[in-house]
């Protein structure tokens, strides 16, 4: 049995309305060195393969064909 | 002629463009559950808004796998006529027979008004009713209609003359370059953000959507 956790985030070409809210409530609060603030989503998958390498192609395609868009969004994973 | 209303778990726009269809534009319709994949007999389809999977992932992202839409895809390389409508134009996103995708409205908030536009392109299927630089009234309802595009597709969309809706005066959602409704490079499939079936009967305070029904019924009588 593999885990792996997906991380999903906006381009930085796409602009974060809900990042900017989150870095200015953090400001409110007096931290003032913030530079960005960026919100992700996160996917915790669990899954059946014979090895690392089969389970990484099955997440990664699984990043490709339905967790993330292309077009504005980024992916990242980490597998065990 | 038939007209065909894809019917997705979760959308709530398809009761009301099947009364515009039938009752207002009076022309023969049935509605089609997103598990049918017999699509023949219809000439043009019509993706209605909703939350179909509860916008669940991205909104369109699941629906774009629901059994039907590979023969939407299909049926749109055949020539069919296709129109999505708000959730509908999402799903045709996600399902790449329109370029580009939706992000969250720019102000982070559901925005359901009318609204102005500006009427493009009258040279397609869908708006050969309108005269051209035409201002028209007809309301939104969404959550993520922030249109956006990279440079080179935003290119090819105006060189193509694919914009076919632009939000007028006022943006309401930041979508880029204000574009409300595009086009295919073939021209026959629309999608728009705007609800043209929620103003079709002066009862709802507008008419200017009907005429992109009537210009569906202009195209498939010739």
């Amino acid at each position: 049995m593999f885990t792996a956790e997906v991380k999903i985030t906006l381009k930085k070409v796409v602009a974060d309305p809900q990042g900017q809210t989150i870095k200015h409530a953090l400001e409110s609060l007096g931290y003032k060195n913030l530079k960005e603030v960026r919100i992700g989503k996160l996917v915790n998958l669990k899954l059946e393969a014979k090895d690392q390498a089969e389970a990484e192609v099955k997440v990664k395609e699984m990043c490709q064909k339905l967790l993330a868009n292309p077009i504005i969004e980024e992916f990242s994973y980490n597998l065990q | 002629m038939k007209f065909g209303v894809v019917v997705f778990p979760g959308s709530n726009c398809d009761q009301d463009c099947f009364q515009v269809i039938d009752k207002v534009i009076k022309q023969p319709v049935e509605y089609i559950w997103h598990k049918n994949i017999k699509l023949d007999s219809f000439d043009c389809l019509v993706l209605p808004g909703g939350f179909s999977y509860g916008d669940y992932l991205r909104t369109g992202a699941i629906a774009r796998f629901s059994p039907i839409m590979s023969a939407v895809i299909d049926f749109a390389d055949r020539g069919g006529l296709v129109i999505g409508i708000c959730n509908g134009f999402q799903i045709l996103l996600e399902a790449g027979l329109l370029p580009g995708a939706m992000l969250r409205n720019k102000n982070l908030h559901f925005i359901c008004k009318y609204v102005e536009l500006k009427v493009e392109n009258t040279d397609t299927p869908f708006t050969a009713r309108y005269k051209k630089g035409q201002i028209v009234r007809i309301p939104i309802a969404h959550n993520e209609g922030n249109y956006f595009i990279d440079e080179a597709g935003l290119k090819e969309l105006k060189k193509n003359n694919q914009i076919i809706f632009r939000y007028h005066k006022e943006n309401p959602n930041g979508a880029l370059d204000d574009i409300a409704g595009i086009v295919n490079k073939k021209g026959n499939v629309l999608g728009m953000m705007p609800h043209p079936e929620r103003s079709s009967e002066m009862e709802l305070g507008s008419t200017d959507g009907r005429l992109v029904f009537e210009s569906i019924v202009d195209r498939l009588k010739k």
